[in-house]
Formats: structure tokens, C-alpha cells, sequence
């Protein structure tokens, strides 16, 4: 078993601030990083998708990478962006259109926190008029009502905080690299309840490329091949409670990362208890702990003791969010999804050094975003 | 209040002096949304009509918007005072969300505390004020409550586990 997908290189951008550089310059830079890991040039790309939610349209890269005239699809799905962009690629390659292309996500976001307008996300001009236009509101709105249903406490929000600075500090490609005790991240500034100024990511910039190619050609490349067991995406159904949602049904249903979780887990056949790293989406402390739940990796509630006995911690028997995570290298949008993939893919090849997960051969990866979508994907050695 | 302008049309009104919120019922199963909409998010109908929503219900959730918003497209004064948020489950099965308001401002707030409508002033940047709705804790059908009001534990009515 192989899969439908396979990745022949991989590139990155330093994510941080990378102030005078564009995020079009820096996903030059991590596409350039990707082909020459794979041992190519631009000329034998067959075709790209991109993806970029604020720092412009990415087939422009077309201008820096030559004009060799092949289809660049571009992709804007929130913070699935990434998760979005590898299905796009998945599917150019199953169904035989192809056999080698490049996947790309960047971005560059201004400070603080992000200003959507209503009319983007259908919604009418009161609502940001009154202030409730917040990503951060709804993730403190909802780890609020988890704690109160599944026993989760502060400190284990500290801890997750902790973990991906920790992280984050083995990543030479992080931004955040320098460790805070669980102390001062429970002490930092209250920024929606129950969270804290250090328990959420900060947007950001940088770049991640891939090289993808038919299972059947991989072993052509230079690095040891990496395969994309499944790709999975969904969007909301309703009950399942949502950024941006005015209202919502009182009885809950499921939520789009627990749906596009288990389609991946159907498609590889692998599933939870197989994985030997996952990366989920850490918007925030308790958006890691909740995705763990939602995409059946434990029990709702069991992330108190997950956290208390280091778990999650590389070296623990379910390493997560092994990069140090959003916490640790902030949310360029379009970029963070195929950050996941990334590290899954240096894990699996060996590759990681001082983070390196000891005998990683199976990854999963979930990306969540507004309005109510998830990716997920599972990659084997 | 009822002489101010509305922060938007067609999203509350007054009856019998009391506001209530207005939202949109499917016919075919009965699904309700807020605000008004021309279809269902359930069964995916179009046959749906107005209707006002429940005033009273229980918080299910809510958070602290500690820091200013951007503005556009937060419309609010320049001088910025921290606010809760949350969502009120009503009777009927919905849970709106809105700013909160009342004797527990700004983080006095617990699940399961009773909560109604009310329309309160709004001033937006330019120093006008229009009128906006919010939930205020209360004891039902006995005003506001006090400062120190903990409400139940748990919100009734409720379904499965959080997703």
C-alpha cells in the first residue's frame, strides 16, 4: 500500500516576522528549497497549486520560477488552505493528468490579531460592527465549555503552551524558539478567557513548498520516499459549532475535523494508536486538545492526564505538534498545512535531528480554519 | 431605547415593551436561525418564514473580548472597555451569540446562568449611538440578578457532548 500521492522533496521559509521579504519571495525560496531536494528544476514540473490568503495571488510565482507555461491552481481555504491545496494535488495525480508537480503555501499577515470583514464570510455589517468579528472569541467561547464538560484545566493549556515553545526551540524553521515555564504562561495577559497572551498563536509569515509525484516514481528521487496514505477535507455540517456563526443549534453534532479524520483513517487504513507523530491544529492551547478528541486520537477528557504525564511530548508514546506547532511558528494561513506536512515528512525520513521522533514511520496531520473546515492526512515510510 | 435607531434592520423588535430577537423558521422541520435567512441549514428547504425568537434562556458558553478589536470592522468607541461575549441557548433550540451585558460584566459570567434580551445603547466611533441587543444575567421573570448570582451548573436541554 502506497497511496494515490507521494512526495519526492520538500522547502521551507523560516517562519517569524521576515520583515522585507514578501511572501512571494519567501515561497520562491521554499519552492526552490523543495526542487533542488528533490534533485529537479521548475522546467520538469508538470503543475503547481497554491496556496496564499493575504499576501497575493500565488501563480504569480510563475515570474520568478519561469514562464513554462503549466496550470497553477490557486487556493484559499482559511487555515485549511494547506490541507486543501495537497487534495487539489492528490486528485491531479490520481486521476493520471499528471505524474510530478509542486504544491506551495506562503503568507504574510500584518500584526495582531486578524480583521475579516463580514461580507467575506456572509454575514451582514452588525456583526463586526458589535465587535464579534474575533477569531479569538470563538476559540475562548469554546474551550470555555469544554473545560466545563470534560474536566480540562488552565494548566493543562500552560502545558501545551510549554510543549510547543519547547518545540519550537529544537526547530531551526520556528519562530518562537525560546522555552516559558507553564507559570509565566498562565500568568501572561488574559486575551479571551480562559486564554492567555502566550497560549495562542500570533499570525505570521513563511513559506512551505512540495514536490509531489505518482507513488510509482518516487523512488527515483534522491531522499527516502514518503507517501500520502490519504487526504481527506470537509466543511461544517449542522451542530457543529463554528467561527463566525451568529447562531447555532443547541444539540451538537459533529464537527468537520472529526468527519475528514475518520474519511483518512478509512481511506489509509491506519488509525488512531498507529501513528507515531501527529500534527493538529494549535490555533491556541485548547484547540490542540480539543482536535486530539475530535479526531479520535483520546478520549474527551483524557488530555488532562495526556498533558500531566507528558504524553504528547517527543519521547511520550503520541508526540504532537513535533515543530512546536502555530504556538511556536505562528499561522501564515496559507502556509501552515504544508508546515504540518513538512515535518511529518523529516520525521518519516529521519531527517528531524534534535526533535527527531525514534523510528517515526507513520504521521497524521488535521488543519482546521473558518468557516468550518478541516483537512487531514496520514503519511507512511 | 425603543427611539434609537437600530444597529441593523429586520434583527430585533419590540412586543408588548419587550424585545425580541427575530429569526427565520423552517416549515418543513422546524429548524430555527438567527438572523433571518431564506433557506434551511438543516434540511436544506426554502419554505421558511420569520419568526421571534424565545427571550429567555441559558448561557452556554462565553469569553472576555480583552483587547480592542480592529476597526473596520469592530465600530465601537475608541475608548475601549474589555466585554464579554457568549451564546444564549433559547428555548426552541438555538443558541445565539451576543455581546453580554448586566450585573456580571465584564467576567462574572457562568454556564448554565439564566440570561434574557435586552437592547441596550451602542455608541459607535463617531459618537452616535444606535440601539444593539444583548443578554444580561437574570432569575426568570424576576429582573436582573445580583452581583454574585451563580447560575446551575449545567444548561438543560442539551445534547451530546461538545464536538
Amino acid at each position: 500500500m502506497t497511496g494515490s500521492l507521494a512526495i519526492a522533496g520538500i522547502g521551507i521559509h523560516p517562519f517569524g516576522r521576515n520583515e522585507g521579504q514578501s511572501g512571494l519571495q519567501m515561497a520562491v525560496a521554499a519552492a526552490r528549497e523543495a526542487l533542488a531536494d528533490a534533485g529537479l528544476s521548475w522546467p520538469d514540473i508538470q503543475f503547481a497549486v497554491g496556496g496564499s490568503d493575504s499576501a497575493g495571488k500565488p501563480d504569480t510565482m510563475v515570474s520568478r520560477l519561469g514562464l513554462t507555461g503549466l496550470p497553477f491552481t490557486n487556493v484559499i481555504n482559511g487555515c485549511a488552505t494547506g490541507g486543501a491545496s495537497l487534495l487539489t494535488a492528490r486528485t491531479t495525480i490520481a486521476s493520471g493528468t499528471h505524474e510530478i508537480g509542486l504544491v506551495v503555501g506562503f503568507d504574510k499577515h500584518a500584526r495582531g490579531a486578524f480583521d475579516p470583514r463580514p461580507e467575506d464570510w456572509g454575514l451582514d455589517g452588525w456583526y463586526g460592527d458589535l465587535g464579534m468579528m474575533v477569531t479569538t472569541q470563538y476559540f475562548g467561547i469554546k474551550i470555555q465549555r469544554y473545560m466545563h464538560e470534560h474536566g480540562i484545566t488552565s494548566a493543562s493549556l500552560a502545558r501545551v503552551a510549554a510543549k510547543a515553545f519547547r518545540n519550537g526551540e529544537r526547530n531551526p524553521a520556528a519562530w518562537r524558539r525560546k522555552p516559558l515555564p507553564v507559570d509565566d504562561i498562565l500568568g501572561s495577559a488574559m486575551v479571551a478567557d480562559p486564554l492567555t497572551q502566550y497560549m495562542f498563536c500570533s499570525p505570521s509569515a513563511g513559506a512551505v513548498a512540495l514536490v509531489v509525484c505518482h507513488p510509482d516514481l518516487v523512488t527515483r528521487f534522491p531522499a527516502p520516499p514518503v507517501y500520502v496514505r490519504a487526504v481527506s477535507m470537509r466543511s461544517r455540517r449542522f451542530g457543529s459549532f463554528e467561527v463566525f456563526s451568529p447562531s447555532m443549534p443547541v444539540t451538537r453534532g459533529p464537527s468537520p475535523s472529526q468527519e475528514a479524520a475518520q474519511a483518512a483513517y478509512a481511506e489509509a487504513g491506519i488509525g488512531p494508536g498507529e501513528f507515531d507523530l501527529v500534527q493538529v491544529q494549535d490555533t491556541e492551547s485548547g484547540a490542540e486538545l480539543m482536535h486530539l478528541a475530535e479526531c479520535g486520537l483520546c478520549e474527551h477528557g483524557a488530555q488532562e492526564e495526556l498533558m500531566a504525564t507528558g504524553a504528547t511530548e517527543i519521547g511520550g508514546p503520541m508526540p504532537v505538534n513535533t515543530d512546536g506547532g502555530c504556538i511556536a511558528s505562528g499561522e501564515p494561513i496559507g502556509a501552515s498545512g504544508l508546515r504540518q506536512v513538512y515535518e511529518t515528512v523529516l520525521q518519516l525520513r529521519g531527517q528531524a535531528g534534535d526533535r527527531q521522533v525514534d523510528g517515526a514511520r507513520t504521521g497524521f496531520t488535521h488543519v482546521y480554519g473558518a468557516p468550518g473546515i478541516s483537512a487531514c492526512a496520514v503519511l507512511s515510510r | 431605547m425603543a427611539d434609537l435607531p437600530p444597529v441593523a434592520e429586520n434583527l430585533f423588535s419590540w412586543q408588548d415593551g419587550t424585545p425580541r430577537l427575530i429569526g427565520s423558521a423552517c416549515r418543513a422541520c422546524g429548524t430555527l436561525a438567527f438572523p433571518q435567512q431564506h433557506s434551511c441549514p438543516r434540511c436544506c428547504g426554502e419554505d421558511v418564514a420569520g419568526t421571534l425568537l424565545p427571550a429567555e434562556g441559558t448561557l452556554w458558553s462565553w469569553t472576555v473580548q480583552r483587547f480592542p478589536p480592529k476597526s473596520p470592522p469592530y465600530a465601537g468607541e475608541t475608548e475601549f472597555r474589555p466585554f464579554a461575549v457568549g451564546y444564549v441557548a433559547l428555548d426552541g433550540g438555538i443558541a445565539v451569540q451576543g455581546r453580554l451585558t448586566g450585573a456580571a460584566a465584564p467576567d462574572g459570567y457562568r454556564i448554565g446562568m439564566p440570561m434574557r434580551l435586552v437592547i441596550e445603547p451602542f455608541i459607535r466611533r463617531d459618537g452616535t449611538a444606535v440601539a444593539a441587543y444583548a443578554f444580561a444575567p437574570c432569575f426568570p421573570g424576576h429582573g436582573q440578578a445580583p452581583d454574585d448570582h451563580e447560575g446551575p451548573a449545567g444548561a438543560p436541554g442539551e445534547g451530546s457532548a461538545a464536538s
